[in-house]
């Protein structure tokens, strides 16, 4: 059986946009978040509602960067972190777009990229938007203790991430061409993708959900390469969701001896999001918030800015409950890909040409993210905290609170 | 390398898996333990000495430490402190409060009854059903030791 689907017509990027709480804030690339709220409380009162708040603002700045109103939209795939995704539907039910829920944990941001580029393959979708958001303490709050409940984390435990993305794709020619002729750019998309198999991960320790998620990984990219013509050196980054310091390090051990000419080339969401030396996200970013913030802050400008030409992007989930453990289930893992594109990369390059910034070395180190930090990180280097992007008729900030009308 | 059975992927994640620095934590939740610990015992001298009953006192130091920790559990601190404490702060009875106050907080955007009250011993629980199964154990054979006359 073939596993890479192929696209019909590739799925361009026309608009994307990043939010985000105070720990992403202070992270390497808290400067190119579109939002970013230091209070994590999204002015609401509760954290699940933060979130669903976060998923409104995030969808909100990705309409108004590529001037389309909610009506635009044919469909909007979804998911978040909480039960029955309920923090995407409550943020979008004012929208009134048609609407999928998915939930893939951590994988849901290229789980709905690619359901996304599919759906707009089959020609009969115009705009197809994807929202995927995650709450650092409403994810507590469900999958662990409260918020306020004082307990040490190991070294393996990672930080759910406060943070969101929304992406708008498109496959037609007349709105790519429409939006070039307004200089909004479009720049980058999806060719093709793989669907990932369900890995066990082999253990039951929730707080070590990055090496669980690891042989997802290895699987997806190792069945890719199987079958494409492709070889990750004509890949400049392989990039996973949230495998953090302890799945990178497993992945890169099997990568090793598998597929050495990957090694090189692999990154990790979770190991960008944060400053490495906080001492609170020991093994790095995990929550489903974790890819698609770095993907909207980090990948896809640098595939704008045509500094990497392809990326097989993969966001990998742990699949769980607080009961699956209990009653002795080991972790599941999933880890669909995504290839992306630069439009405006030179894509003949040379087999020597490899523009992996960092990660030469097989060993996750914490200067991984030092090499981003001087990196120029858009309109709002000073990274001001409340809202950073004033262009937007809709979202205005009050007293550091985030507040959205319409 | 084997990565399609259970037993090759636990190696691989043994061999990847950080350990606690267990010399450190030791030292840590030892001082701060301590310190709590420490605290409660001059606390009940005081009391002895400004003639507080002898069986009283340790009930006064155990609401003092409950108090305490439950204020700065309220405050967003007793996180902090016991992030580095361990099992410093989780022993001593400061643990409880703060398993207590922090399930009470957290339950409050669902209501009174079946929010607060529903919840709030979820994580503490355990400690109350086995201290409390442990105390009707020991119950039992006190009342046959002293009905034998031992």
């Amino acid at each position: 059986m073939k596993r890479i689907t192929e696209l019909k017509a590739p799925a361009y990027f026309i608009a994307s946009a990043a939010v985000g709480g105070r720990e992403e804030w202070q992270g390497p690339l808290g400067g190119s978040f579109d939002f970013i709220d230091p209070s994590d409380s999204f002015g609401q009162s509760t954290w699940e509602m933060a979130e669903a708040e976060m998923g409104r603002v995030a969808l909100n700045v990705a309409l108004r960067k590529c001037d389309l109103s909610h009506s635009d939209i044919d469909v909007i795939i979804a998911g978040d972190l909480q039960n029955q995704c309920v923090a995407s539907a409550i943020a979008l039910d004012s929208f009134g777009i048609p609407h999928i829920g998915v939930y893939g944990a951590c994988s849901t941001c290229t789980e709905s990229l690619m359901l996304a580029s599919a759906m707009l393959s089959l020609g009969s979708y115009k705009r197809v938007a994807t929202l995927t958001t995650s709450h650092n303490l409403a994810a507590e709050r469900q999958f662990r203790a409260p918020t306020e409940y004082g307990a040490q984390r190991p070294p393996a435990a990672q930080w759910t991430a406060t943070a969101g993305g929304a992406f708008i794709l498109s496959t037609d020619d007349e709105i790519i061409n429409e939006n070039r002729r307004r200089g909004l750019p479009v720049s980058a998309c999806i060719t093709d993708f793989l669907v990932g198999r369900l890995i066990d991960g082999a253990i039951k320790d929730g707080a070590n959900m990055g090496a669980a998620m690891a042989f997802a990984a290895a699987d997806s990219i190792l069945s890719y390469f199987e079958e494409s013509d492709l070889t990750p050196r004509d890949f400049d980054l392989i990039v996973t969701g949230d495998l953090g310091a302890v799945g990178s390090r497993i992945l890169r051990e099997i990568l090793k001896e598998k597929l050495p000419s990957a090694v090189s080339r692999h990154e990790d969401c979770g190991l960008l999001l944060y400053d490495m030396s906080s001492k609170d996200v020991h093994a790095g970013a995990s929550g489903c918030g974790t890819s698609a913030s770095v993907l909207s802050t980090h990948f896809l400008p640098m595939l704008e800015r045509g500094e990497v030409g392809d990326i097989l992007f993969l966001s990998t989930g742990a699949l769980m409950s607080q009961s699956s453990l209990l009653q002795g289930n080991s972790i599941r893992g999933v880890a669909p890909a995504v290839h992306l594109k630069s439009l405006t990369a030179n894509n003949k390059r040379s087999s020597d040409k490899i523009s992996a910034p960092c990660c030469n070395n097989d060993e996750v180190r914490i200067s991984d993210t030092e090499a981003y930090e001087k990196q120029p990180s858009g309109s709002n280097a000073e990274g001001k905290p409340g809202y950073t992007r004033p262009d937007s008729g809709q979202i205005s900030e009050n007293n550091g609170e985030s507040e959205v009308r319409g | 390398m084997d990565i399609y059975t259970n037993e090759g992927k636990k190696k691989l994640i043994k061999e990847n898996t950080p350990r606690s620095t267990l010399g450190k934590n030791l030292v840590k939740s030892f001082l701060i333990g301590g310190a709590i610990s420490g605290g409660g015992e001059a606390l009940r001298i005081l009391l002895l000495k400004i003639g507080v009953a002898e069986k009283q006192a340790p009930v006064y130091v155990s609401l003092t430490i409950v108090s305490i920790a439950a204020v700065l559990t309220l405050l967003g601190v007793f996180d902090s402190i016991a992030r580095h404490a361990g099992a410093g702060t989780l022993v001593p009875i400061s643990g409880f409060s703060n398993a207590v106050t922090s399930q009470a907080i957290d339950a409050k955007s669902e209501g009174l009854v079946l929010g607060v009250g529903a919840k709030i011993f979820s994580i503490c629980g355990p400690v109350i059903l086995f201290g409390l199964a442990a105390g009707v154990i020991y119950g039992a054979i006190y009342y046959i030791a002293i009905s034998f006359g031992w």
